[in-house]
């Protein structure tokens, strides 16, 4: 109960025709307690960037707060809207800088005049690498072969949530320190509108149940 | 390594890549890691080579002589109990991780998966090996019931690439066993045909590319 709060996670950001969607899963575990089973680890940076954060709880909430309290400063000084690239190199730096002390995979996302729709992935360590879809936390590796075979690019605001939330519905099958619900929010030039799928709205897979209001027969 | 079975109606189709690493060293890029057991009997092998040769010959050694005596076909579950009491017995010494696939005309195709502490599952496919990990999430949402040979060949050759692609232990190329009742086929897949498993990252990372080497 002690050990400190971690987010085995699963993290999702991706490109689509028009913008970003950025999703996660909402498991928070204390060693082998879920400290809280519906968390949102999705976290806003500015009005148009949005960050997924896993390792760590409490360093990446520091990290993401120090970056907001920039990002804010120089909003004001520019006297528009913050690029996410400038968002996610601060990310970077605070992260590389910092490196020895911090345990926290994040990935920046949000729309931007310049780039339109951007992701960017900041793992463990501080590189930064732009990617037209990331993933992160202790549930991503059951990703990456899903993902490789299922993204294509500008693909409609209704497939890229649908490819997320499968995703991540896989992700919790298969690794234990990821579950709950599974949170996505959506950035374009139009605004951001965030989604709330609960357990019986995810998918299943050939050995999984249907949801069934009790299993006794009667 | 990535290692896969699957079961389908009338036979197993068995699939591995050919890395063997000392390190970061290919020591040999073209291994074989799908090893008879018995004439429709095959077993898969990922962890330590040593040890995995050596469990692999001494079940071959035991089926022989018990499918002599018994002067019929050898059941597949026989084989992967064989398997699996030597590496229960033997599990604090030994790092093998099998999976037993085979056809016997008493169950027809079966898949036995036998991780690393000694437990025996039969499941309808199993995935084993470093690079499996990455590949779950795509033959979860991939697989379905009653697929046909041909079917379950494409299965198996497209998950194996695309732990090939992001796994550095696992690479060269793809050998695919498949069994049934009429017998055994083996197939190798070179490098050039493997499916381009990164086709995206091509694509957006070398946009242009082409057109940019022409212009000069």
């Amino acid at each position: 109960m002690d050990a400190p709060h971690s987010m085995g996670t699963t993290i999702i950001g991706m490109e689509y025709a028009e913008g970003v969607i950025l999703g996660a899963d909402s498991r928070t575990t204390t060693g082998l307690y879920v400290a809280n089973r519906a968390s949102d680890k999705i976290t806003q940076l500015t009005d148009n960037v949005y960050v997924c954060r896993s390792g760590s709880a409490a360093d990446s909430q520091v990290v993401s707060d120090y970056v907001r309290y920039f990002l804010n400063q120089h909003t004001i000084q520019i006297g528009k809207a913050a690029s996410v690239k400038t968002a996610a190199t601060l990310v970077r730096e605070l992260s590389y800088q910092n490196k020895s002390f911090l345990e926290t995979g994040l990935i920046v996302a949000g729309w931007d005049t310049h780039e339109g729709g951007s992701v960017y992935g900041v793992p463990l360590g501080g590189t930064m690498l732009r990617l037209p879809f990331a993933t992160g936390g202790s549930g991503c590796s059951y990703l990456y072969g899903f993902l490789d075979q299922a993204w294509q690019p500008n693909m409609s605001r209704e497939d890229a949530e649908k490819l997320v939330v499968k995703a991540i519905a896989l992700a919790i099958a298969r690794d234990g320190a990821s579950g709950g619900v599974v949170r996505t929010i959506n950035v374009n030039a139009y605004g951001v509108e965030r989604n709330f799928y609960a357990g019986d709205q995810l998918p299943l897979f050939y050995d999984e149940l249907a949801p069934r209001p009790t299993l006794i027969h009667f | 390594t990535t290692i896969m079975a699957v079961q389908f109606d009338g036979g197993v189709v068995l699939g591995a890549d050919s890395r063997t690493s000392t390190g970061s060293y290919v020591a040999n890029r073209v291994s074989d890691k799908i090893v008879p057991i018995h004439d429709f009997i095959w077993t898969c092998r990922s962890g330590s080579a040593a040890d995995t040769q050596a469990v692999a010959d001494y079940v071959k050694y035991y089926v022989d002589a018990h499918s002599m005596e018994l002067g019929r076909l050898p059941r597949v579950r026989t084989v992967a109990n064989l398997m699996r009491k030597i590496c229960y017995n033997n599990k604090d010494n030994l790092m093998a991780g099998l999976i037993v696939g085979g056809w016997d005309p008493y169950e027809g195709g079966q898949v036995y998966e036998i991780p690393l502490g000694g437990t025996i599952m039969r499941q309808k496919f199993a995935l084993g090996g470093s690079g499996s990990s990455y590949i779950y999430g795509l033959v979860d949402s991939y697989y379905r019931e009653g697929m046909t040979r041909e079917e379950c060949e494409i299965f198996v050759k497209k998950s194996i690439s695309h732990a090939m692609a992001r796994d550095g232990s696992s690479g060269g190329v793809i050998r695919i066993t498949t069994i049934q009742s009429t017998g055994v086929q083996r197939q190798c897949i070179l490098g050039s045909d493997v499916c381009m498993a990164m086709r995206w990252n091509h694509d957006y990372f070398y946009h242009g590319l082409n057109q940019r080497l022409k212009d000069g």
